[in-house]
């Protein structure tokens, strides 16, 4: 900002024309409307609201101007300059828009090109699986209780009420360790958890045992010497059959959808008395017009598992008085559930390791 | 167990129209589950008819066949009632024998439809039948591969529906029968259940007069009397051995899944299926003396009725006679007193023997015989005169044999012991109402004799107690809670009422179960996808990962029975089946493959005893308990990644990348970021990494695993691309390490000061041990360090390298001033050149 011009002549003071400014305004217009871009209007500016514009150096005269004639000059100066720099701000706008929508377009890529620069990883369904069947019973305030896959002899067997002679032994074909005089075994079901459990803590018990068991099976489409189970057991003062048959239909609509119960059959477990067979209601047709149902087969029901009140025989050898309290246990297969929920043919797919499986199952399970 | 439908509605009076279906379903409700239900028959529709043969001209052709021309009477099933005309290829008939003939209209198995046709010059209307071409076994009702040829005493008239007779009409039910339900092995048994759910009269094929005991039978000696509580022996002559077994009855054993061999074998195996009670038949001329119940002695020696020579054992129960053992007891018969073609007097052996020994014995001698299935489950003891007595009637009656007087009986039917229960038992176990009425009704439907007890308890209160004494067929019934299920399968399974316990006060999930799901997680968002392995290897696998002899990973729990002689080990590390996986992978067309495992392994325990077998009619101690863990291998969880081929792809933003080392480690790192470990990187040698190119993953100075690139020859030994890396580590102790609460850093919002440094060093100095250096040597102003830069030159020369970190610095309450900034700097360079020989670029 320049002060005062002082050292005015007196005597050679000509008042600013008034046709100089308008010249000099009208030009400055001129260029601002005629710049077609933000580059010309950048030097528009320079040109005719620099410091060295005439518009400027009229300003700047101002000050020389004998006192009287200061005023009008002053206004006319400035509003010749309020009338440019307006010009030059909405012109910046316009460009500046231009400039953006223009850019905007040049920009744009095709945003249909692949983004799979690192392959998807995915977790496998047995693991989700039994992630999704802990949830359901955790939210039910059960704990999730685990054991060794490798096991004792005793846990797996004699404990369940499945002493050395017992006729279901030979249901059941077990990898036994070297030597089988130690009597380890790799577990053939989960619920030697059931014996730990017992032995380790106090009623009331509530707890879901998932985990992997072992079972001398040839390796076929419907047969694995490894698969999964998930076990339930229950011990508390005053549990009955009914509320096994509560709990297995709250399960089965958590899993397999709202309305799914369960039915039980007769059956026959060494660990359990009651036993019973658990079937599902088909999650595809309900049992409705069952005869087309590729799940069911026509049934309208899926074996899901096996189930019962607690032996009291189990419940003496791990210490659980039978006179105070009653249980249930439940156990299914959880690869056998994933194939009929998923539609799944081959039990080996979930060994094969193929990349190509796990992927599919995405955030659903 | 197969039961024809017509077998058991011999026993049970059900109402005409309960379907088969209707059967199955409550006999399913009641414990007897449906397996199948097979129906010969439903293949064949239309006529199916006798006819007799009137005519039959043989008709030599060009082909060099001859062929019968026959005419049929076939009644009025032709609709006209004149003999119809057909040709025939098989000559195992002849005029004036009945037949089975399909009439055109008829459909046989596979679709064959049968109609009126020209062939061989004349118009054959119809088909005479072979066993075969009914779906019917060749040899069936003696046909012996050709035509049917019925018996001359045929009741049916020529024109009638054949079915019946063939069987070809009756449904066949396969029953799964639980290990405990013994009595569903017989047709007793199942139509006794059928009587119960139809609520319909039952006559009990063992509800027979039976003729007394006396001395003057066939002498028989029991030495154990536990193993064989009750023996029955008869006697008949004038047996005719040619006799042969009629069609019906050949029909219901081939129907139940038994091959007819010769009516003397084929009315034990009939009296088995029909009582459930095992019988043994012996050539009573080749049997010398006392028939003698004992245990073998060790080395005895006995050639079983299936050829095999058997070495018997001191726990063996047989019966000998003078010349030593002649039958496994209850098991199977020995050679040398067979029946045969020539057998004329038979000796009848009904007898019930304990079932630990059967079962033993079957196990040890690796038998599974019919008798032992039954035995070894416990048949009805009380069953044995009565089916003896069955045997003999059948024999008589079939083979023209004569019952001798003489009747043994040894021993006498155990009474079994009586349970007493709460009469609410069952209505608390099953949780819905069952009054004592109802209860007391189901257990004598099952054939419990029940006597109601009521009493007043000390504390004034009346309890009514139900005394049961279980009927001899059901020896599994013994426990309290065995009559709940008794009563609650009478009552119906399906009226228990849907009750959700009540809420427990769960902990939610154990803090390693959180972190195995974050694990799981970190991973798959790394882009691994997870697998799941075997654990069975064998030593081949340790070959090719390259392992030293005397590598611990080596020392494995082996399996006495594994499923495959190359694979007979549990393994102690999950590389070997997750390279193989990637490497499957790959072959399959994958051009790469990251994957990871989750599992445990299995570390032999030093020393580690037996695991005890202990009573189960009290808890084991807490030592007992112990020992019972103690005598287990370590059983840690480890994680496995292998990362081969392709890491990241190429496409349109330029080119792909194979993994390698580093993307193993960046695994790790990745992981022990997520799980808030402090993890140190070392370098490190160990089978199956590359020498140069394997870290020791260490946390607290512990290593917990290793990761790397692949020794070349393990990548070359498991078909991997090359460079392929891998990672395993025992992921229970990374997941211990893990804080138990995290301490965030208080975030400072004074500036920054950015420092970068670069610092040359010799070739082997790690970085990470200069990076350590810096950090130590700037202090705590120091808020980050991180090594942005590794620069080689010749001007440096082969053996230095350039390092460059950045430090950012920052103080929690103040600027940094000029001075302090470069006195951390200075002293971070000070500290990297006394501990790391760098100096400053």
């Amino acid at each position: 900002m320049s002060g005062p011009n002082t050292e005015y002549d007196p005597v050679e003071v000509t008042p600013l024309q008034a046709e100089e400014v308008e010249a000099a305004r009208d030009a400055a217009l001129a260029a601002i409307a005629g710049a077609s871009d933000l580059e010309a209007l950048k030097q528009v500016r320079l040109d005719h609201a620099g410091d060295r514009s005439p518009l400027a150096l009229a300003n700047r005269e101002i000050g020389a101007l004998p006192p009287q004639a200061r005023k009008e000059a002053g206004q006319r100066v400035g509003q010749a300059r309020g009338a440019v720099n307006k010009a030059l701000a909405a012109r910046t706008e316009v460009l500046e828009a231009e400039h953006e929508e223009r850019m905007l377009i040049e920009e744009t890529v095709d945003v249909t090109l692949p983004t799979d620069r690192v392959p998807t990883g995915g977790r496998h369904p047995l693991t989700t699986g039994a992630e999704l069947i802990a949830d359901i019973f955790v939210s039910m305030g059960w704990e999730i209780a685990e054991g060794p896959l490798i096991e004792a002899e005793w846990l797996n067997f004699d404990a369940l009420n499945l002493g050395p002679d017992h006729p279901a032994r030979t249901m059941q074909d077990t990898f036994w360790t070297e030597p089988a005089e130690n009597h380890v075994v790799l577990r053939t079901q989960t619920s030697p958890v059931q014996a730990r459990t017992m032995l380790t803590r106090k009623p009331p018990i509530y707890v879901a045992c998932p985990g992997r068991v072992f079972r001398t099976d040839e390796y076929d489409a419907t047969h694995s010497p490894m698969f999964h189970q998930v076990e339930g057991l229950v011990v508390d003062e005053g549990i009955s059959m009914a509320h096994l048959k509560g709990t297995l239909d709250h399960f089965a609509a958590r899993m397999f959808g709202e309305g799914i119960d369960t039915r039980f059959r007769p059956s026959y477990f060494p660990f359990t008395e009651p036993s019973a067979e658990v079937d599902l209601r088909c999650f595809v047709c309900r049992g409705v017009d069952s005869d087309a149902c590729r799940t069911c087969r026509g049934e309208g029901w899926i074996e899901w598992g096996g189930c019962g009140v607690v032996n009291p025989r189990v419940l003496v050898a791990c210490g659980v008085d039978p006179e105070t309290y009653t249980g249930f246990a439940f156990g299914m297969g959880i690869d056998r559930s994933l194939m009929f929920r998923h539609g799944i043919t081959d039990l080996r797919s979930f060994f094969e390791g193929d990349v190509r499986f796990t992927p599919a199952f995405g955030t659903e399970l | 167990m197969k039961a024809p439908v017509s077998w058991i509605r011999e026993y049970v009076d059900l109402p005409a129209e309960v379907t088969t279906e209707a059967l199955t379903d409550k006999l399913t409700l009641l414990g007897l589950k449906l397996e199948a239900i097979e129906s010969p028959g439903a293949a064949i529709t239309g006529p199916l008819v006798v006819g007799r043969v009137l005519t039959q001209d043989k008709e030599p052709q060009k082909n060099g066949k001859t062929i019968n021309w026959c005419t049929v009477d076939v009644g009025d099933a032709n609709g006209t009632g004149e003999p119809q005309g057909i040709v025939c290829g098989a000559h195992n008939f002849g005029p004036g024998d009945l037949v089975c003939v399909v009439l055109p209209g008829g459909v046989l198995p596979g679709g064959f439809a049968i109609s009126a046709r020209k062939t061989y010059g004349h118009v054959s209307a119809g088909m005479i039948c072979s066993a075969a071409e009914l779906g019917l076994p060749e040899d069936a009702f003696g046909g012996a591969g050709g035509i049917i040829v019925l018996p001359a005493d045929t009741a049916l008239q020529p024109g009638s529906d054949v079915r019946p007779l063939l069987g070809l009409d009756e449904e066949i039910i396969e029953f799964e029968v639980n290990p405990d339900r013994a009595y569903g092995l017989s047709l007793r048994g199942i139509a006794r259940d059928a009587a119960l759910g139809f609520s319909a009269p039952f006559s009990d094929p063992c509800d027979r007069v039976l003729p007394a005991a006396d001395d003057a039978g066939h002498p028989v000696v029991v030495e154990d009397e536990a193993g064989c509580p009750v023996f029955v022996a008869r006697t008949v002559a004038g047996f005719d051995p040619t006799a042969e077994t009629p069609d019906w009855m050949a029909s219901r054993l081939t129907a139940a899944g038994m091959r007819p061999i010769s009516l003397a074998v084929d009315v034990t195996n009939y009296v088995m299926l029909e009582t459930g009670r095992p019988i043994h038949g012996y050539d009573a001329e080749k049997v010398a003396g006392a028939l003698r119940v004992r245990r073998a002695t060790v080395g005895e020696k006995l050639t079983t009725l299936d050829g095999t020579a058997r070495v018997l054992s001191e726990q063996d129960l047989v019966i000998a006679d003078d010349s030593g053992p002649i039958g496994l007891a209850g098991v199977m018969g020995g050679e040398t007193t067979e029946m045969s073609a020539s057998t004329t007097r038979v000796l009848v052996e009904s007898a019930h023997w304990e079932p630990v020994s059967m079962f033993r014995t079957g196990k040890r001698h690796k038998i599974s015989s019919e008798a032992g299935k039954r035995n070894e489950r416990g048949a009805d003891p009380a069953s044995c005169e009565a089916a003896a007595d069955r045997v003999v009637e059948l024999l008589c009656e079939l083979g023209g044999a004569t019952a001798e007087p003489g009747v043994t009986v040894v021993g006498s039917v155990p009474a079994p012991s009586a349970i007493t229960i709460a009469a609410d038992l069952p209505q608390r176990v099953a949780g819905l109402p069952i009054d004592t009425a109802t209860a007391v009704a189901a257990l004598e439907g099952v054939g419990c004799t029940v006597t109601l007890v009521a009493e007043v308890g000390e504390d004034g209160v009346p309890t009514n107690r139900l005394v049961a004494v279980p009927p001899t067929w059901r020896p599994d019934v013994t426990d309290p809670f065995d009559l709940v299920e008794e009563v609650l399968r009478v009552v119906g399974y399906d009226q228990v009422p849907s009750v959700l316990p009540r809420e427990a006060a769960g902990r939610g999930l154990t803090r390693s179960q959180r972190l195995r799901r974050r694990v799981g997680r970190t991973l798959a968002g790394a882009g691994l996808s997870e697998v799941v392995c075997f654990p069975f290897v064998g030593q081949a696998a340790f070959d090719k990962l390259g392992l030293e002899a005397d590598d611990p990973r080596r020392s494995t729990v082996r399996l006495a029975n594994p499923l495959s002689n190359e694979e007979p080990e549990y393994t102690t590390t999950l590389l070997p089946n997750l390279l193989g996986t990637a490497a499957r992978n790959v072959a399959r067309g994958a051009a790469g493959a990251a994957v990871f495992e989750t599992a445990t392994v299995a570390i032999p325990r030093e020393g580690a005893g037996p695991a005890p077998i202990y009573p189960t009619h009290t808890r084991p101690t807490e030592a007992e308990v112990e020992q019972l863990f103690a005598a287990l291998p370590a059983q840690p969880l480890h994680l496995g990644v292998v990362l081969a081929g392709e890491r990241e792809r190429a496409g349109w933003w330029g080119e792909g990348r194979a993994a390698d080392w580093a993307d193993a480690i960046a695994v790790a790192r990745r992981l022990a970021t997520e799980l808030g470990v402090d993890l140190e990187v070392v370098a490190s040698v160990r089978q199956p990494w590359h020498p140069g190119r394997c870290a020791a993953l260490r946390v607290g100075g512990r290593t917990l695993g290793h990761a790397g690139e692949l020794h070349p020859r393990v990548v070359k030994a498991f078909d991997l691309p090359a460079r392929a890396a891998a990672l395993e580590l025992d992921l229970d102790a990374l997941m211990a390490a893990a804080p138990e609460r995290a301490v965030p850093p208080t975030l400072s919002t004074y500036p920054v000061a950015k420092e970068d440094v670069a610092l040359v060093v010799a070739e082997d100095v790690p970085a990470a041990q200069v990076e350590a250096a810096l950090r130590e040597g700037a202090g705590e102003l120091l808020e980050s360090i991180r090594l942005f830069d590794v620069y080689r030159s010749e001007q440096l020369g082969s053996d230095r390298k350039s390092l460059a970190f950045a430090l950012r610095l920052r103080a929690g309450d103040r600027t940094l001033t000029d001075d302090e900034v470069k006195g951390a700097r200075d002293g971070a360079v000070a500290l990297a050149a006394e501990r790391c020989g760098a100096t400053q670029r």
